[in-house]
C-alpha cells in the first residue's frame, strides 16, 4: 500500500511538486494523467529516490515503511519498480547477467535464497517468452542498440522477473506501436493481483484502453486536481486538459 | 605544451644512477656477451644522465622518486623463489621463472614445442639489441648495461607454442633490489603463441625489463602483461615489436600494482597486412601513478593498429596515457584507430593523455578519441532502482567500462587470470579506497 | 590514374605564384637602425612619447627575454633567425599618429583599398558603396608595419564609451586602463616571444568596451608589413567590462618578398562579469614561394583570460598565409559559468609549416569549452594541431569538446594531432575526438558527375571539411575566406 500525503518537492529551488495526495491500495491499478510539465516524471522520479529532487514537505509510506528515508536500492528490494520513460543504456553490461545481479541482491536484502545461474535463466527465459521477445535480448548489453519498443519491453520484463508490489510505469506507452503497446499491457495485466499494484503515469488514455484503471487521477502544476473511475481518462481524452484545469482552478 | 630544449643539458647523475654506474664499472667483466653495447650504453647515461619531464615523452612522468634510492644487486636466496612464486597466478601449462632477473630452471616447466634458452647462456652474444633503441630511450641502455638474464624464446616454422607463462619475479624484502632482464622473443613465418607475462614480488625493487619480439611473416603472437609489483616497487618496462607482412601482435597490458610503473611499447608495422592491438588497462589506487606510453609506427601499406586504453583510477592515483600514431608516406590505406578513456572515482585522481597522430601518407584513416569523466549518475541510479547496493552498482559499471579493453583477450585461461586479478584488485584496494573516498 | 593524383600533376605546373595582396607600396619612411638592444627599445619608446613605467616595463621584458631559449618543440624546422638583423621599428614618414582621415598620405589609402579594406568612412556612411546587403559600418584600425595609420570611425564609437585606438594612443590617452591591464594575460615573460613582442612592441589596437555596452560595430584591425627587414610586433589589448560585448577582427597581409620576415604579435583579451568577446583571425601573410623560398614567420601568443563569472571568449581563426605559424589562441576559464571557444581552420600548401591550436584552462566551476580544428595539408607542407585541455581541482562539472580532423591532399605533405588532455576533477568531463582523411574518390566522382571540375569539387568540399568553422566567422569575412581556401590551395588541389 502506497500512501503520499501532501508530498513538495523542487528541483533547484523551483517547486515541481505541490502538495500532492495520492493512495494506492494492494492490488489496484490506478493511472495519473496530465499535461507535459504537470510533475508526472518527477513523481516517478521522487517516489524511486533519484538525486537532485529536494522533498521540502509531506510524506511517502510505502506498506508502512517511510519510503523516503530508503536508498533506490532498498526500495526496490522493498518491491518499488520504476519503469522508465527512458530506459538507461549499460555498455558492456549484459542483460542476463544484470537482471541476475538485481534479482539476487533483492533476495539476499529480503533474506530469500539466490538464484544460480540455471534457475535464473529458466524464469528469465520463461518471462522472456511470455512477452514474444527474442530471447538474444538476454545476451546483449542493457539496452545498448535496442529500439524504442525494445527498451520498453525490456522494462517489462525486469519487471516480471523482480516481481515487484507496486510498479511505476512512466510513460511506457510513449513511442511504442500497438503492437508492442499490447505487449507491454499483457505484461502488466499479467502480474495483476492481490499483491500488486501500479501507477501509470501518462498522456493519453490509449494504454488504459488495455490496462484498465481502478482510478484515474490528474496531475496539474504540481497537484492531483481530480480523481475518478477509468471514465476520467475517456473525459480526458475527449476534453482535453485545459478544460478540466481551468474547470478546477475556477473551482479553487 | 612546456617548451622542450632542443637538447637536454647533462645533468649531475642522480644517486640511483650514479650507484647504477659505479656498479656497471665493477661487473663489466663479468657480464654476458660483447662488452661494446654496454660501454655504449654506460656513455649515453653518463652524458645524458636519465629522463627529466624536461623531455617531451617524460613530461607527465617524473622519476624522482626513484632517482633518490640507491638499489643493491639483488641476490635471492633460494627459498625467496620458492616463495615468491605464489605472486604467480594459478595457471597451468609451460611456464620460464626468473627471480631477480635471472632464470630459475628449478621453478620453471619448459614448453614442448618452443626452443628456448637465456640470455646468460649464449643469447647476449647473438646480436645484443635486436631492436632496441638505447641511444634514444634511457631506461634501455640502464639494461642494456646491466642486463644479466632473460628468456630467449623461439618459435619455429609454421609451429602453434600454445601457451607460455614468463613470470618476473624480485625479492626486495630484505633490501631495495633492482633487475634488468632481457628477454628476446622470435616467433618465425606462420607460427604462433600466447605469452603470458607477470611481473610481481615483494618489498621495494626496480624492475626494469626490455623484451624484444620480432615476428615473421604470418605470425601471430598473444601478449598479455600483467602488472602486479608491490606497492613500493618501480616498474619501468619497454616493449620492441617489429611485424612483417600479415602478422599480427596482439597485446593486453593490465597494470595494477608497483607506486611508480611505466609501460612502454614501441610496435613496427614492417610488412603489408600487418596488425597491431596494444590495448591496456590501469587500475590504480592510492598515490600510486601509471604511465601507459606506446609509439605504433606504420611502415609499410595497408596495416591496421587498434588501440584501446582504460584508466580507472581513486583515492590520489594519477594515470598517463600517450600513444603516438605514426604513418609513414608508404603506410598508404593505413586504418588507425585509437581509443582512450578515463574513468576518475575520486576527487583528487589525475589523469593526463596525450594520444597523438603523425600523418605523412594521404589515403589513411586515422581516428583517435579520448574521454576523461565520472561514473554516469544515471547508470548508477539504474542499477540502484533495479536493487542493487551502491558500491556493488559502482563496481558492474567500472568492470563494464573495462569490457571493450579485455575484450580482445580471447584466450580464456588468460582472460580469466586478468579477471581474477581485477576482482581481487577491487576486494582489496578498490573497495578500500572508495570506502574512504564517499 | 585516380582522379585526385591526375589534378595534382596537372597543377603542379603552376607556380604559386597566386598570392594577389603582394606588393609592395613605395613610401618614404622612418627606420631604426637593425638590431636589438636597450637603446632599440630607447628610441622606440622615445619615438612613441611613452611614459617611464612603460619604458621600465620593456626593459624588464628585454633582460627576462635574454635569458629565453628560442622554443623549438613545435612541428617546424626553419634556420635561425638573428635577432640582430631586424628593424624593430620602421614608420611611413606623413602617417605617423594621425589626427584624421584627411592628414594618412593617400598612398596609404590607396594601399587599403588595393587590400579592400574600407579606410573612408564618410563614403561607408554615406551608402556609396554598392552594397547588395545591409552590411553594417565596420571600424578598422590600420596598421601599417610598425605604427597604426588610420583608425575610423573612433567618434561614432566614442558617443558610446567605447575606445578603440591605436594603442599608443591608449597609452596617452587612457593610461590607467592600459597600465591596469597590459601583461595581465600574457606577462612581460611569458615565452621567448611574448617577451620579445613586450620589449619592442610598437603598435595596434587597443580596445575598451563600457559596462553594458554593445559594441554597435564590428571592430577590425588591418595589419600590413611593407618595409623589408622589418619585425611587426603589434600587441592588441581588449577589454570587455560587465555585460559588455563586441566582436573584432583582425587581417594581415604582406608583400612577397624572398626574405623570411618576423611577425611575434601579443593579443590580450579580458573578459569581466556576464561580458563576450569574439576575435576572429583571417591571416594571410606572405606564405612563401612554391620553394619556401620567403614568407613570415608567424610566432603569435593570443590569450584570453574569461575573468568574470558566465563571461565568454570565442577565438576564430582562418590561417591561410605564412611561412611558419606558431600559435595557440587560448582561454583561461576562471569565471564560475565562463564559456571558451576556438574554431580554426589552418590551411597549408607548398613548403608552409603551422604548428597551431590552443589551451582550455578551466579553473572555475561549470566552465565550457569547445575546440573545433580543421587542418588542411597539401603541397609538401606540415600541418599540426597542438591542443590542451587541463581541467583544474576547482572545476566542477567543467566540460570541454574537442573536434580536431585533418585533411591530406597530396601524398607529399604530413598532418599531426597532438592534443594534451588532463584532468584533476572527477566531475570534470572531457571528449576528445580526432580523425585523419583524405577527400574520398566518392565525393570528387560524384561532384564530377554533376558537371564539377576538380578544383570546384575540392573547394566545395574542402569548404565543406571547414563549415563548422566558417560559420563562426563574421558574415561578411565568411565569404572572404571561403575564397581565400580556394586561393590558398590553388596549384596543389587534387
Amino acid at each position: 500500500m502506497l500512501e503520499i500525503r501532501g508530498l513538495t518537492a523542487t528541483i533547484d529551488d523551483k517547486t515541481i511538486l505541490n502538495g500532492i495526495d495520492l493512495t494506492i491500495p494492494p492490488g489496484e491499478i490506478h493511472a495519473v494523467m496530465g499535461p507535459n510539465g504537470a510533475g508526472k516524471s518527477t513523481l516517478s522520479y521522487v517516489l524511486s529516490g533519484r538525486e537532485g529532487y529536494e522533498v521540502t514537505a509531506g510524506s511517502v509510506t510505502f506498506y508502512g515503511q517511510d519510503l523516503l528515508a530508503m536508498e533506490p536500492e532498498e526500495r526496490a528490494a522493498a518491491g518499488l519498480f520504476l519503469a522508465f520513460q527512458y530506459p538507461v543504456e549499460l555498455p558492456g553490461v549484459g542483460n542476463a547477467n544484470f537482471l541476475r545481479t538485481a534479482l539476487n541482491a533483492i533476495h539476499r536484502r529480503r533474506g530469500e535464497p539466490e538464484l544460480d545461474a540455471v534457475q535464473f535463466l529458466k524464469l528469465a527465459r520463461g518471462e522472456v517468452k511470455k512477452l514474444a521477445m527474442s530471447e538474444d535480448m538476454l545476451k546483449r548489453n542493457v539496452n545498448v542498440g535496442f529500439s524504442g519498443g525494445e527498451k520498453k519491453r525490456n522494462e517489462v520484463l525486469q519487471m516480471a522477473v523482480l516481481k515487484p508490489k507496486l510498479a511505476i510505469l512512466d510513460e511506457t506507452d510513449s513511442g511504442l506501436d500497438i503492437d508492442a503497446l499490447r505487449i507491454v499491457a499483457d505484461g502488466v495485466n499479467a502480474q495483476r493481483g492481490p499483491g500488486f499494484s501500479s501507477l501509470i503515469i501518462t498522456h493519453y488514455q490509449r494504454l488504459l484502453d488495455y490496462i484498465v484503471p481502478d482510478r484515474v487521477h490528474v496531475l496539474a502544476e504540481g497537484r492531483i486536481l481530480r480523481s475518478g473511475g477509468p471514465e476520467l481518462a475517456h473525459e480526458l481524452e475527449a476534453r482535453g486538459y485545459a478544460g478540466l484545469v481551468g474547470e478546477s482552478a475556477e473551482a479553487a | 605544451m612546456a617548451a622542450t630544449p632542443l637538447r637536454t643539458p647533462a645533468r649531475a647523475p642522480n644517486a640511483a644512477l650514479a650507484a647504477f654506474l659505479t656498479r656497471y664499472d665493477g661487473l663489466r667483466e663479468r657480464l654476458p656477451g660483447p662488452h661494446e653495447p654496454r660501454d655504449a650504453a654506460a656513455e649515453v647515461l653518463r652524458e645524458m644522465g636519465w629522463p627529466t619531464p624536461k623531455e617531451e615523452p617524460w613530461h607527465y612522468t617524473n622519476l624522482r622518486p626513484v632517482e633518490a634510492q640507491v638499489f643493491h644487486e639483488a641476490v635471492a636466496e633460494t627459498g625467496d623463489g620458492t616463495r615468491l612464486i605464489a605472486h604467480l597466478p594459478a595457471v597451468a601449462g609451460p611456464r620460464l621463472i626468473f627471480v631477480d632477473g635471472r632464470f630459475r630452471g628449478d621453478l620453471s616447466a619448459l614448453p614442448p614445442d618452443v626452443t628456448t634458452s637465456t640470455f646468460a647462456e649464449g643469447g647476449a652474444s647473438s646480436g645484443f639489441d635486436l631492436l632496441a633503441r638505447p641511444k634514444r630511450d634511457r631506461l634501455v641502455a640502464l639494461n642494456t648495461m646491466l642486463a644479466e638474464d632473460g628468456a630467449i624464446i623461439d618459435v619455429a616454422e609454421g609451429i602453434d607454442g600454445g601457451f607460455l607463462l614468463l613470470g618476473q619475479l624480485t625479492s626486495g624484502q630484505h633490501r631495495r633490489v633492482a633487475s634488468h632482464p632481457r628477454h628476446r622473443l622470435r616467433l618465425r613465418r606462420g607460427a604462433s603463441l600466447v605469452l603470458l607475462e607477470v611481473s610481481a614480488g615483494e618489498g621495494e625493487y626496480l624492475h626494469n625489463p626490455v623484451i624484444e619480439i620480432d615476428l615473421a611473416e604470418g605470425a601471430h603472437l598473444t601478449h598479455v602483461r600483467l602488472q602486479q609489483e608491490s606497492a613500493e616497487a618501480f616498474h619501468l618496462s619497454t616493449v620492441y615489436v617489429d611485424t612483417a607482412a600479415r602478422a599480427t601482435y596482439d597485446s593486453f597490458s593490465l597494470s595494477l600494482g608497483a607506486q611508480l610503473g611505466r609501460s612502454e611499447i614501441h610496435a613496427r608495422l614492417g610488412g603489408a597486412q600487418a596488425a597491431v592491438h596494444l590495448n591496456a588497462a590501469q587500475i590504480m589506487g592510492g598515490t600510486q601513478l601509471s604511465d601507459f606510453t606506446t609509439v605504433i609506427t606504420h611502415d609499410a601499406p595497408n596495416c591496421a593498429s587498434r588501440q584501446t586504453v582504460k584508466s580507472v583510477l581513486i583515492g590520489r592515483a594519477r594515470a598517463v596515457f600517450q600513444g603516438r600514431i605514426e604513418v609513414a608516406r608508404v603506410a598508404q590505406k593505413t586504418d588507425g584507430y585509437q581509443m582512450n578513456q578515463a574513468l576518475l572515482l575520486s576527487p583528487d585522481a589525475e589523469i593526463n593523455s596525450k594520444p597523438e597522430l603523425e600523418i605523412y601518407a594521404d589515403d589513411v584513416k586515422c581516428s583517435h578519441g579520448a574521454t576523461v569523466g565520472a561514473l554516469d549518475p544515471e547508470q548508477l541510479f539504474y542499477l540502484r532502482s533495479r536493487g542493487i547496493a551502491a558500491a556493488e552498482a559502482r563496481m558492474i559499471l567500472v568492470r563494464a567500462f573495462l569490457t571493450d579493453a579485455f575484450e580482445a583477450v580471447t584466450h580464456e585461461g588468460v582472460r580469466a587470470v586478468l579477471e581474477h586479478a581485477v576482482e581481487t584488485w577491487w576486494n582489496t584496494t578498490g573497495r578500500a579506497a572508495e570506502a574512504l573516498a564517499s | 590514374m585516380p582522379a585526385v593524383a591526375e589534378t595534382l600533376d596537372t597543377v603542379r605546373a603552376v607556380t604559386g605564384s597566386t598570392y594577389k595582396w603582394g606588393f609592395e607600396t613605395d613610401l618614404e619612411m622612418d627606420i631604426a637602425p637593425k638590431g636589438l638592444s636597450e637603446d632599440t627599445i630607447r628610441l622606440i619608446s622615445a619615438r612613441k612619447e611613452e611614459p617611464e613605467w612603460l619604458l621600465a616595463w620593456r626593459l624588464k621584458a628585454f633582460a627576462a627575454w635574454k635569458t629565453m631559449a628560442e622554443p623549438h618543440w613545435a612541428k617546424a624546422t626553419y634556420p635561425r633567425i638573428d635577432y640582430q638583423d631586424i628593424h624593430y621599428y620602421a614608420a611611413p614618414k606623413k602617417g605617423g599618429g594621425p589626427k584624421s582621415l584627411d592628414e594618412v598620405d593617400p598612398e596609404l589609402l590607396r594601399t587599403y583599398e588595393k587590400l579592400g579594406i574600407p579606410l573612408r568612412e564618410q563614403a561607408l556612411l554615406a551608402g556609396v558603396e554598392p552594397s547588395p546587403d545591409d552590411r553594417l559600418p565596420m571600424a578598422v584600425d590600420a596598421v601599417f608595419d610598425s605604427v597604426s595609420v588610420a583608425t575610423t570611425f573612433q567618434e561614432t564609437l566614442a558617443k558610446q564609451g567605447v575606445i578603440f585606438c591605436p594603442i599608443s594612443e591608449a597609452v596617452r590617452e587612457h593610461p590607467d586602463l592600459v597600465r591596469e591591464y597590459l601583461g595581465s594575460v600574457v606577462p612581460a615573460g611569458d615565452n621567448f616571444y611574448a617577451a620579445l613582442n613586450s620589449a619592442v612592441f610598437t603598435d595596434g589596437s587597443f580596445v575598451y568596451i563600457p559596462k553594458g555596452v554593445k559594441c554597435p560595430m564590428e571592430l577590425s584591425t588591418y595589419f600590413r608589413i611593407n618595409a623589408r627587414n622589418t619585425g611587426q610586433f603589434e600587441r592588441t589589448l581588449v577589454i570587455a567590462a560587465e555585460g559588455a560585448s563586441v566582436s573584432y577582427l583582425e587581417g594581415c597581409t604582406a608583400p612577397m618578398r624572398d626574405e623570411n620576415q618576423l611577425h611575434a604579435a601579443v593579443v590580450e583579451l579580458i573578459a569581466l562579469d556576464d561580458a563576450k568577446i569574439k576575435y576572429s583571425t583571417v591571416q594571410n601573410w606572405y606564405p612563401g614561394d612554391a620553394n619556401g623560398k620567403g614568407g613570415i614567420y608567424n610566432f603569435v601568443t593570443k590569450r584570453g583570460a574569461c575573468r568574470g563569472a558566465r563571461s565568454r571568449i570565442s577565438w576564430t581563426q582562418v590561417e591561410t598565409g605564412s611561412a611558419i605559424t606558431w600559435k595557440y589562441p587560448s582561454c583561461i576559464l576562471q569565471g564560475d559559468g565562463s564559456v571558451g571557444e576556438f574554431y580554426s581552420v589552418a590551411v597549408t600548401n607548398n613548403c608552409q609549416q603551422a604548428d597551431t591550436g590552443t589551451k582550455m584552462i578551466h579553473i572555475g566551476r561549470n566552465t565550457n569549452s569547445t575546440i573545433i580544428a580543421k587542418t588542411i595539408s597539401a603541397g609538401r607542407s606540415d600541418s599540426t594541431y597542438r591542443g590542451l585541455v587541463r581541467m583544474m581541482p576547482k572545476a566542477q562539472n567543467a566540460r570541454n569538446f574537442t573536434q580536431c580532423d585533418s585533411l591530406l591532399i597530396g601524398d607529399q605533405c604530413g598532418a599531426h594531432t597532438v592534443p594534451y588532455i588532463e584532468s584533476r576533477n572527477a566531475t570534470a568531463k572531457i571528449e576528445h575526438e580526432a580523425t585523419t582523411s583524405k577527400i574520398a574518390e566518392d565525393q570528387m566522382f560524384y561532384c564530377r558527375s554533376r558537371g564539377l571540375s576538380q578544383e570546384d569539387a575540392v573547394g566545395l568540399i574542402v569548404n565543406g571539411f571547414c563549415k563548422d568553422v566558417l560559420k563562426e566567422l563574421p558574415m561578411e569575412f565568411a565569404v572572404e575566406a571561403q575564397k581565400l581556401l580556394a586561393i590558398s590551395l590553388e596549384g596543389s588541389v587534387g
